[in-house]
């Protein structure tokens, strides 16, 4: 995986499912400001800044854990299972490919 | 002319009906959180264009919202419903002591003496309070540390404090109950708390005079008389004289003494409404008949109320959230169904309609009565 590791602020796209963009007032893409080096828990950490009323509604409040239906994709892959300080693909630090946040697959 | 403003929760969102006093023509706005489960919506009464409502998602996880303008606009509010400490142990379906973790709140009750405090009843069972309108939020762990707290235990629909009832005249006295603990009183705003199930039997557990484990469904009380509790158990409808210290049966002759609501009429202390169900199995109306029934004697003397309602092939059910009364001179009645529908009665709960009927299933009702 070609990976990023800048330490400069750089601009992340991330796509949210349609529920937290509408509880973000958010349109199509969010696009944030991300400082040091981009992972899920910095960029994480700039969406949540930047849009409070998504705190816990991804990363639960008391162990800051991916909630279980909630999955991170980016440039085709699963990155959910990463850890989180791990750095993310250098397209998605480029700005070339947005980091997903996904609404797992349940129904009935 | 004075205004009536029902919230119902459902499955996937929430929904507000407005009418006059009349209660005969209802507008219908929503879904509001689209596809979200909304587990309760409740309005201040000293302030009633604040509403709160609790947004649950196996996806999203908690939310709350809070409306400043009668539910036409919302905001998120604060969704930080951390234990106070080490959250400790309770038991779990195989015996076993599980952890205690939130997972949502089932109930918010604002509170009737300051309009900017409200509490939050959780899953798994606790009692939080906020004094800035759901900003912040912190425990009122006395009740959760109880020395009885490790013997608690979930009933199917989880541990689930779901009851929150506020003295009228008297702020520190709170009553809650909890699904599969029981009823408990506090004197002290929530420092300390006191079991109160004396008389309450359960053939479910194995003690069935035992301090804690029951299975309380919903309590009532009227504001004029606040030392009558009515209340709804997994089994039996029971009355308290005294403030909850002890109860007595008063399931008297309903068809069946299983069911979850339980209300009071607004103006007549001892007027109660009860749902029965089938039973804990079934989880629908007796016969395939959605009846209410009314005990205008404080229980015991029921008579079914049928007229409006379907008498045959219904088989939903009514959540223990989904049954409130307005304020009106006649007295209105509401209750919504697993069904989708939500009925309502403008007089006292002798006839009733169906003023929406295709709603996603309901989970919970309130009333606001409108000056």
């Amino acid at each position: 995986m070609s990976t990023g590791t800048t330490t400069g602020a750089r601009v992340v796209r991330v796509v949210l499912p349609a529920h937290l963009r509408a509880m973000a007032r958010a349109q199509g893409e969010v696009h944030l400001d991300v400082a040091g080096e981009v992972t899920q828990r910095s960029v994480l950490d700039a969406l949540e800044g930047e849009f409070p009323m998504l705190l816990g509604t991804i990363r639960d409040r008391a162990t800051a854990k991916r909630r279980a239906f909630i999955r991170f994709y980016a440039c085709e892959q699963d990155l959910s299972h990463e850890e989180p300080d791990a750095a993310l693909p250098e397209r998605v630090v480029r700005g070339e490919e947005p980091f997903m946040v996904i609404g797992a697959m349940a129904g009935g | 002319m004075a205004g009536t403003r029902v919230l119902v929760g459902t499955r996937k969102g929430a929904f507000v009906l407005t009418s006059d006093e009349a209660r005969t023509d209802w507008k219908v706005d929503g879904p509001h959180f689209p596809g979200m489960e909304i587990y309760h919506l409740k309005g201040s009464t000293l302030n009633p264009d604040r509403i709160y409502a609790s947004q649950s998602s196996g996806w999203f996880g908690q939310v709350v919202h809070r409306s400043d303008d009668g539910g036409a606009t919302w905001e998120t509010v604060g969704n930080d419903f951390t234990y106070d400490g080490v959250p400790g142990q309770h038991q779990w379906f195989d015996g076993s002591l599980r952890d205690w973790a939130f997972t949502r709140v089932w109930h918010l009750e604002p509170s009737l003496h300051d309009a900017e405090t409200v509490y939050a009843g959780v899953e798994d069972a606790a009692l939080f309070k906020s004094t800035d309108g759901g900003t912040t939020w912190a425990e009122l762990s006395g009740l959760r540390q109880h020395d009885t707290g490790p013997q608690w235990q979930p009933g199917a629909g989880g541990m689930c404090l779901h009851t929150i009832i506020q003295h009228p005249s008297d702020p520190d006295t709170l009553y809650v109950a909890i699904s599969a603990a029981g009823a408990f009183r506090t004197r002290d705003g929530g420092q300390t708390w006191q079991p109160i199930n004396k008389g309450l039997r359960s053939g479910e557990i194995p003690d069935e005079d035992s301090e804690v484990g029951h299975c309380v469904h919903r309590i009532d009380m009227h504001p004029s008389n606040p030392d009558v509790l009515y209340m709804q158990k997994h089994w039996d409808v029971m009355r308290s004289k005294d403030g909850g210290d002890s109860w007595q049966e008063v399931s008297g002759n309903l068809p069946s003494d299983f069911g979850f609501p339980i209300a009071v009429h607004a103006h007549e202390p001892e007027t109660i409404y009860v749902v029965p169900i089938l039973s804990d199995s079934y989880h629908y109306p007796p016969d395939g008949r959605l009846r209410v029934y009314r005990s205008r004697s404080g229980g015991d003397d029921w008579e079914a109320l049928t007229e409006g309602l379907p008498q045959s092939d219904c088989y939903v059910n009514v959540l223990r959230d989904a049954m409130a009364v307005d304020q009106h001179e006649s007295c209105g009645v509401y209750f919504g169904t697993t069904g989708g529908q939500v009925y309502a009665s403008n007089d006292s709960g002798d006839s009733w309609t169906a003023i929406v009927r295709d709603l996603p299933a309901v989970l919970s009702v309130e009333v606001q009565t409108l000056s």
